[in-house]
C-alpha cells in the first residue's frame, strides 16, 4: 500500500470566501481518522484569493492544502469544481475524502464519487476507522460510515470494501470543531486551473443569500416541535415559551414537512445537530433521525402524550400530557420562579 | 421551441408510516408490509416536466429502475400525463447502491437519447442520499443544476432555474442536454385525470401480458403484444441484455457501498425523572433546572 492511500482529505466549502463551519468540523474528525491510519491529513479548497483562508486549515490540523485558485472558480460551480476535485482524486487516491452535507457539498460529491468510482454514504453520523471481516475476507482499516436508515428503523454501517477511495457526507454540527492549540506547519501546494469552454455550460445569473438569523447551534436554550403539535397554530406556542426562557424554536423533519416550520431550524439527521445546555422537545416522537442531532444536549425535557414515545428514552425529565396544557403551565411556572 | 424530456421516477416503501407489523423482531425489515408509493420529489419532478410541456409542447417520458410491480407507478405516471414510461428491471440491478443504479440510468438514457432534459427528484425517501441524479448526470457528461424550485423559461437551447442553496437562492442558465433535480417546493403534482386512468389502467409490461395468457391457449404473447403497442398500452421493459450493460457495475455487485452491519433502534427503556403534568409539577420543573444551572 502506497503512502498516498493513506491521506485523508476534506473539501473545504467557501462563500464569498468565507469558510463553511461544517469543513472546520470535518477537518477536527478527519484529523482523528488520519491519526488512525497514522495517514496524513490534507484540504481541498477551490475559490479565488484564498490565501488567508487555506492557512487557517492548518488550525485544524491540515498539513497540506491543495489549492485551485483563479478568478473563474470565485463562485461554486457544479462542472469546474467537480473536474478539479475529480482529477485530484484521481492523481492522489486519498484513502477518505470528506465533503460537508450541504447544497454545495451533496451536489460535488456525487459527481466526484461517480468519475472516481468511489463508494459514497450521505448524512453519516459518525465516522471510524477498523477492520473489518465482509463475506470472510479480513479488510484492515477501512472507514465505518454509520447512518440511520429506513426511516430511522435501523442503523447501518455502511464500509467501502473494495473501493480504493471511501467517501462520505456529513451535516452541519454532527462533528465537533476543535482548534489545535497550536497551528501545524502545513504547505499550500497550488492547484492549476484551465478554464475549459465546457466548465460554463451552466452559468450563475443571480445570487440572493441572506446572512442567517438563526444560529441553532450557538443557542443554550432550544425549544423544539414536532409533528404532535397538531397544526400550524398550536406551533406558534413553542415561540411563546422560548421568548420567556430566552432560547430559539427548533423543529423535526416532519415538522418541517408539514409546513409548521422552516427548515432552517430542523433539528436532527437531515437537518442541523445541537447540543444546547437544555432542549425541550414538544409533541416530538423521538425518532433516531430527530435524536441523532439533539441527544446530546446537556439537558432533554420531552413533553408528549404518548407515554412509550422513543423521546421518553433520551430524555431527563418526562412529562406526559398534552403540549398544550403543559406549556402554559410551564411559562407560568418559569415567570412565577424567575421574574 | 419544444422540449423532450425524460423524468426519472421512483417507488418507495412509505417510510414515514412505518408500523410495528414492518420491523420484525429481530430488527429487519419486512419488506412484504411496506406500502409503497410514488416518492414525493419525483412525482413533482414529472409535474415540472409536464409544465414545461404544457408552455412549448414537445414530449415527456418517465423511466423507473425496480422490481416488476414498478409498473404500477408507471401508469400512475401515464394517468398524470405522461406519454410515455419505460421500464428498466432486471434481477442484475437488485441490490445496487447510487453508484450501480446510476450506471444502469445512464446506460438507459443513453439508450432513450435523444432528449433535452432530465428530470428526477432531488432525492428518494427511502435512502435520502440525494446522490443518484448528479452520479447519473456524470456518467452522460451532463450539466447539473440540483435543488430547482422552479423553471424560469426555456429558450432556443438554454433553460433559466431557479435553485435553492443554503440561505438563499440562485438563478442558473444552463445549456441544453442537462439533468435537473427537483425540490418538494417547486409545483404541486396534478392530479390523476379520470379519462386517462381509464385509457391506461390497462397498460401493461410484457411480463403481465404473460401472466394474462397463461391458462388462456387462446391468446398468443406475439399477438396480444402487438395489439397492446398498436393501442399505445404497452409498457417496454428494458433488461441488462437490452441495454447491453457491464454486469460487473450492476447491482450489488457493481456496488462499491455495502451494508456491514445492521442495529435496530432500541427504543425507549432510559432512565430519566418523570414530572406530572400540573402546576404543581411545573414549579418543581423549574427548580431542577435551577439546581441545573440552567435557569436563574
Amino acid at each position: 500500500m502506497s503512502e498516498n492511500q493513506q491521506q485523508v482529505w476534506v473539501f473545504i466549502e467557501q462563500r464569498e470566501g468565507k469558510p463553511a463551519d461544517v469543513s472546520f468540523e470535518l477537518l477536527s474528525k478527519g484529523r482523528k481518522l488520519a491519526e488512525s491510519l497514522h495517514g496524513e491529513l490534507k484540504a481541498v479548497l477551490i475559490g479565488h484569493d484564498l490565501q488567508a483562508l487555506a492557512a487557517e486549515t492548518f488550525r485544524y490540523g491540515a498539513t497540506e492544502v491543495l489549492l485551485a485558485d483563479h478568478p473563474e472558480l470565485k463562485h461554486y460551480n457544479t462542472l469546474p469544481y467537480s473536474r478539479i476535485v475529480s482529477e485530484l482524486v484521481d492523481q492522489h487516491q486519498p484513502r477518505i475524502v470528506l465533503f460537508g452535507g450541504t447544497f454545495i457539498g451533496r451536489d460535488l460529491a456525487p459527481r466526484v464519487a461517480s468519475h472516481t468510482r468511489s463508494g459514497l454514504t450521505a448524512d453519516c453520523t459518525d465516522l471510524q476507522i477498523s477492520d473489518v471481516t465482509y463475506l470472510r475476507k479480513d479488510y484492515s482499516q477501512l472507514l465505518l460510515q454509520i447512518r440511520p436508515a429506513f426511516g430511522g428503523n435501523i442503523i447501518a454501517t455502511i464500509i467501502c470494501p473494495d473501493a480504493p477511495v471511501q467517501m462520505a457526507t456529513v451535516r452541519e454540527g454532527v462533528m465537533e470543531k476543535i482548534p489545535l492549540a497550536q497551528p501545524v506547519a502545513g504547505r499550500i501546494t497550488p492547484v492549476p486551473y484551465t478554464p475549459d469552454d465546457a466548465d460554463q455550460l451552466v452559468r450563475i445569473i443571480e445570487q440572493h443569500h441572506e446572512e442567517s438569523k438563526v444560529n441553532l447551534k450557538a443557542a443554550p436554550i432550544i425549544v423544539s416541535g414536532g409533528y404532535g403539535m397538531g397544526n400550524f397554530q398550536n406551533f406558534q406556542i413553542l415561540y411563546d415559551l422560548a421568548h420567556v426562557i430566552g432560547g430559539e424554536v427548533a423543529g423535526t423533519r416532519a415538522a418541517v414537512d408539514a409546513g409548521f416550520i422552516d427548515h432552517v431550524r430542523q433539528v436532527g439527521q437531515t437537518g442541523v445537530t445541537v447540543r444546547p445546555k437544555l432542549y425541550i422537545a414538544c409533541g416530538i416522537s423521538g425518532a433516531i433521525q430527530h435524536r441523532a442531532g439533539m441527544s446530546d444536549s446537556n439537558k432533554i425535557i420531552a413533553i408528549n402524550d404518548d407515554p412509550d414515545a422513543p423521546i421518553f428514552g433520551v430524555c431527563h425529565y418526562g412529562i406526559v400530557g398534552d403540549v398544550m396544557d403543559v406549556i402554559p403551565k410551564l411559562i407560568d411556572a418559569y415567570k412565577h420562579k424567575l421574574k | 421551441m419544444s422540449y423532450h424530456s425524460i423524468v426519472m421516477v421512483k417507488q418507495v416503501p412509505d417510510t414515514a408510516n412505518i408500523s410495528g407489523q414492518v420491523m420484525k423482531p429481530d430488527g429487519t425489515v419486512n419488506r412484504s408490509k411496506l406500502p409503497t408509493i410514488f416518492n414525493p420529489e419525483d412525482k413533482v419532478a414529472l409535474e415540472l416536466a409536464l409544465q414545461l410541456r404544457d408552455r412549448y409542447g414537445g414530449t415527456v417520458r418517465v423511466m423507473t429502475m425496480g422490481p416488476l410491480k414498478a409498473s404500477d407507478l408507471l401508469r400512475d405516471c401515464l394517468y398524470m400525463g405522461a406519454d410515455e414510461a419505460i421500464l428498466i428491471s432486471d434481477r442484475k440491478f437488485a441490490g445496487a447502491d447510487t453508484l450501480a443504479t446510476s450506471y444502469v440510468l445512464s446506460e438507459a438514457l443513453r439508450q432513450l437519447a435523444p432528449y433535452d432534459i432530465v428530470f428526477a427528484g432531488r432525492q428518494a425517501i427511502d435512502g435520502d442520499t440525494a446522490q443518484v441524479g448528479p452520479q447519473t448526470a456524470e456518467k452522460l457528461g451532463l450539466p447539473q443544476i440540483t435543488y430547482a424550485e422552479a423553471i424560469l423559461q426555456a429558450d432556443g437551447g438554454k433553460i433559466t432555474v431557479k435553485r435553492k442553496v443554503d440561505r438563499g437562492f440562485e438563478i442558473l442558465e444552463g445549456t441544453l442536454p442537462l439533468l435537473i433535480t427537483v425540490i418538494k417546493d417547486a409545483a404541486t403534482p396534478r392530479p390523476f385525470m379520470a379519462k386517462r386512468v381509464m385509457a391506461y389502467k390497462n397498460a401493461h409490461t410484457l411480463l403481465e401480458l404473460e401472466k394474462m395468457i397463461e391458462g388462456n391457449s387462446l391468446l398468443y404473447l406475439d399477438q396480444l403484444k402487438d395489439e397492446y403497442v398498436s393501442k399505445g398500452l404497452f409498457i417496454p421493459t428494458l433488461t441488462a441484455d437490452e441495454l447491453d450493460v457491464d454486469s460487473e457495475r450492476c447491482g450489488l455487485g457493481g456496488s462499491p457501498t455495502k451494508v456491514h452491519k445492521i442495529e435496530s433502534v432500541i427504543l425507549g427503556g432510559g432512565a430519566h425523572e418523570i414530572i406530572p403534568p400540573t402546576k404543581d409539577g411545573m414549579h418543581a420543573l423549574i427548580d431542577k433546572l435551577m439546581e441545573d444551572h440552567i435557569f436563574g
